[in-house]
């Protein structure tokens, strides 16, 4: 160990929080530590762990130390390296868009759909496309829902249909207009070289040659997904990871109630 | 090793509630063919390639051969009556078809009795080459030796077959000992197989014969190197299955995904058609010595693991039967299973441990397949890693055989070369420190596990012979496996199923079921 990890000699952290300057936070404010990890395409030598450490040094790690290095194959190298980064945000300029709604539970959701619409309101999901994953739509959508949170066919006011996995985007429309539905939930769960962004895209398109954009409430989940993405894509909402069925649910009553409104 | 006291008069019935639930289905299912059963048999007397809008030639045959309505007599009476007329061999008739030069249907009827000797004759060279593979195989694991205990089974996933075999040669050498090329998504639904190597695929490779070669050819030198035999495995699922079947054995591939009702569950397609194309794949997987691999593990990704363990039992039985059917040996039954509990339920880790054990006992002969967590993998990497380490233990300690290795990154991307050499030294970490922790413990008589293994034997009796009132069938469309629901007439390919005719002929039939059954006799010798 000898980068300095049980060094006495103190750089001069500022130690109180400042917003302006966020960091990363190892042990101590403003240390600005982290982790990374990466292979390298070349054999596993000093030569190579310098080169961990200069590229360590480019992404603005300062005092880098590879802390292990392990030969993956011949001329392939794995590194973790760590170190303390220069680099800091202003915290209090960042802006996002994230979905900004009173979560309610079920009960919450159900009483609310009753109060305000006095219909069942009705939910098409799918994951589009070439992907095979239904893991994403299942945990909103199915009965038994995901941890601990029930899914959206558990709902009393809500009739929830599930088209499952490598459904096409023109037969997710079809089905749309069919069932009549006010909410279209699609999950993009495995992709490989953005694929979920063209196929997007394409439902978004194809609605919009239809004539049908407005006439559904669109929502996209999947693990790749942000409110933002989905907003850039022409899409009402994106959920990402760590969002459950009720998360979505007060989303779509709240909006579906605005619109109503106006 | 330590065993579960099962109750063995429960295991008996429900494997018994197996065998007539199979033995129904095949009565029904041996009235028919289909289009991918009959283009494996072009493909078997060496029909290859594609015309000139690339569509692959085994497809051009069969379609012609259904638009004349006479598919229902099989692939091999028309070839065979075309070759004796015309003198050709089956890839010239098939590129005459192709051209527009030939019409099957327009030539000389021919002596049925010398059609059937042209049959079998020209079965010969495919056979004789799926039998030199199985030698060669045989050959390597006797020289190198076999490794004991579990196999280490990865994939590779990156779309493109050169880059593929990048990251399998590494893992091999990182210590995978079996490497499996995921197919790029959509291929399950596709009517055909493509044609050539590939190099672009979304979460994964399109699975083509020459993909095939290229990637055995490369883990055969690997495997040179390492002095171990390493495995090659794909995808013999989807619309494809038995043609997929034939170009594995072909090509000298070891493990083969293949199950009798996951393209039914989980990709929609006709629940006819995969039970006739599961049939003629597994008798050809059979014959080539190759392990098939069940999908059991994908109901616990749809439904509770939990709750719903007694479904992949179920299915294992009835997938058991189905192989059993089709010749094949238990050796050569990888019948799966998976380690999905919830991490949050208390004592998650006996009741996995509990389920894994019972499978080891009531398949003892069977390589089994155990998969890692994936649905509840959220992306934090380093609790991930924890997962599979328990999920790790379980397999070692329930003596799994095919240990599919779970990766910190699921749920993120499709591995990293890291990713995998990380999951494969916790395995082996594990595999090593916890070598003979199995076989010098004991299980609690009517402890937590022992109650957990017999409770889940119950519910599995109870749903078999549910199912043995009602048929498969009936038991598919009302949604007991996986949650899924699925129509007899629905679902995706059913047009492809074709009545046989009174003369159907499929030559290679017998051949395929000598074929598993000698080269098991030998080996026990």
């Amino acid at each position: 160990m000898s980068s300095g990890l049980y060094s006495t000699r103190q750089s001069n952290l500022g130690t109180t929080l400042d917003l302006k300057k966020l960091k990363p936070y190892g042990d101590t404010m403003n240390d600005g530590k982290v982790q990374v990890s990466f292979t390298l395409p070349v054999a596993d030598s000093e030569r190579a762990v310098e080169a961990a450490r200069q590229l360590a040094l480019k992404m603005g790690l300062v005092e880098p130390n590879v802390a292990t290095h392990i030969a993956l194959d011949k001329n392939f190298s794995f590194f973790v390296v760590y170190g303390s980064l220069k680099h800091s945000v202003d915290y209090d300029e960042i802006q996002v868009e994230s979905v900004d709604v009173n979560v309610m539970t079920m009960e919450e959701t159900d009483d609310f759909i009753r109060e305000n619409f006095g219909r069942k309101l009705r939910v098409l999901g799918a994951s589009t496309g070439t992907d095979a994953h239904t893991v994403g739509i299942d945990a909103i959508m199915n009965m038994k829902g995901y941890a601990g949170h029930f899914g959206l066919e558990r709902y009393r006011m809500i009739e929830a249909l599930n088209m499952g996995s490598q459904v096409s985007n023109e037969e997710f429309i079809r089905k749309a207009v069919e069932f009549d539905a006010d909410v279209l939930l699609v999950s993009q769960t495995v992709t490989q070289k953005n694929v979920h962004i063209q196929n997007l895209t394409e439902l978004v398109e194809l609605l919009e040659a239809e004539g049908l954009r407005n006439r559904f409430l669109l929502i996209i989940g999947g693990p790749r997904i942000s409110h933002e993405l989905a907003k850039e894509l022409g899409a009402d909402a994106g959920f990402g990871p760590g969002k459950y069925a009720n998360d979505v649910a007060s989303y779509f009553c709240e909006e579906l109630l605005a619109r109503q409104q106006h | 090793m330590a065993n579960l006291n099962l109750d063995w008069v429960k295991v008996e019935k429900a494997r018994e509630a197996a065998r007539i639930i199979s033995d129904d289905t095949q009565l029904y299912l041996d009235q028919f063919t289909t289009t991918t059963v009959e283009r494996a048999i072009c493909r078997l007397y060496g029909i290859d390639g594609v015309d000139e809008t690339d569509v692959p030639l085994p497809n051009v045959v069969v379609d012609h051969l259904q638009q004349h309505n006479i598919l229902g007599h099989g692939a091999a009476f028309w070839l065979g009556q075309a070759a004796l007329a015309t003198g050709k061999t089956p890839q010239e008739l098939a590129e005459a078809v192709a051209k527009g030069e030939l019409d099957l249907t327009q030539v000389e009827p021919q002596d049925p009795f010398e059609v059937q000797l042209w049959a079998d004759k020209h079965a010969q060279p495919a056979l004789e080459r799926i039998a030199r593979n199985r030698a060669h195989r045989d050959t390597k694991l006797e020289e190198f030796g076999d490794k004991q205990g579990p196999l280490l089974y990865v994939i590779v996933a990156t779309g493109n077959i050169y880059e593929d075999i990048v990251q399998a040669k590494a893992a091999a050498s990182q210590g995978a000992d079996v490497i499996a090329v995921i197919r790029t998504t959509g291929q399950s639904l596709l009517d055909y197989v493509p044609y050539g190597a590939t190099t672009e695929g979304f979460g994964g490779t399109m699975a083509t014969q020459e993909n095939f070669r290229l990637m055995r050819a490369a883990l055969n030198e690997s495997g040179e190197e390492l002095k171990r035999h390493i495995r090659l495995c794909n995808y013999c699922s989807g619309l494809c299955m038995p043609e997929i079947a034939v170009m594995g054995a072909l090509e000298g591939l070891d493990v083969m995904l293949n199950d009798a009702l996951y393209g039914i569950l989980f990709r929609d397609i006709n629940m006819q058609r995969t039970l006739i194309d599961q049939g003629f794949s597994r008798m050809i997987n059979s014959a080539a010595g190759i392990i098939i691999n069940t999908g059991e593990d994908n109901y616990l990704t749809t439904a509770d693991a939990f709750e719903e363990a007694h479904t992949v039992l179920a299915s294992q039985l009835i997938n058991e039967q189905f192989a059993l059917k089709a010749g094949m040996p238990e050796e050569q039954m990888g019948l799966g299973h998976a380690f999905e509990m919830d991490p949050k339920l208390e004592n998650s880790f006996l009741y996995e441990l509990a389920q894994a054990q019972m499978a080891r006992q009531i398949f003892p002969k069977a390589p089994l397949k155990y998969m890692p967590p994936t649905k509840f993998k959220t992306g934090n990497i380093f609790f991930g890693h924890v997962q599979d380490a328990l999920f790790n233990m379980v397999t070692v300690t329930s003596h799994q055989r095919i240990h599919l290795l779970g990766m910190l990154t699921e749920a993120i991307h499709t591995p990293f070369l890291s990713d995998r050499a990380l999951s494969i030294e916790n395995a082996r970490y594990i595999a090593r420190a916890m070598k003979d922790f199995g076989d010098d413990i004991e299980f609690r008589e009517g402890g937590i596990m022992e109650t957990r293994a017999n409770k889940v034997l119950d519910e599995a009796l109870d749903l078999l012979q549910g199912i043995q009132r009602e048929g498969l069938f009936r038991t598919i469309e009302e949604g007991k496996f996986g949650g899924v629901k699925r129509p007899f007439d629905g679902g995706k390919g059913l047009s492809g199923v074709v009545q046989k005719e009174d003369h159907y002929m499929n030559p290679f039939i017998p051949y395929l079921l000598a074929a598993g059954k000698n080269a098991q006799e030998v080996s026990n010798e």
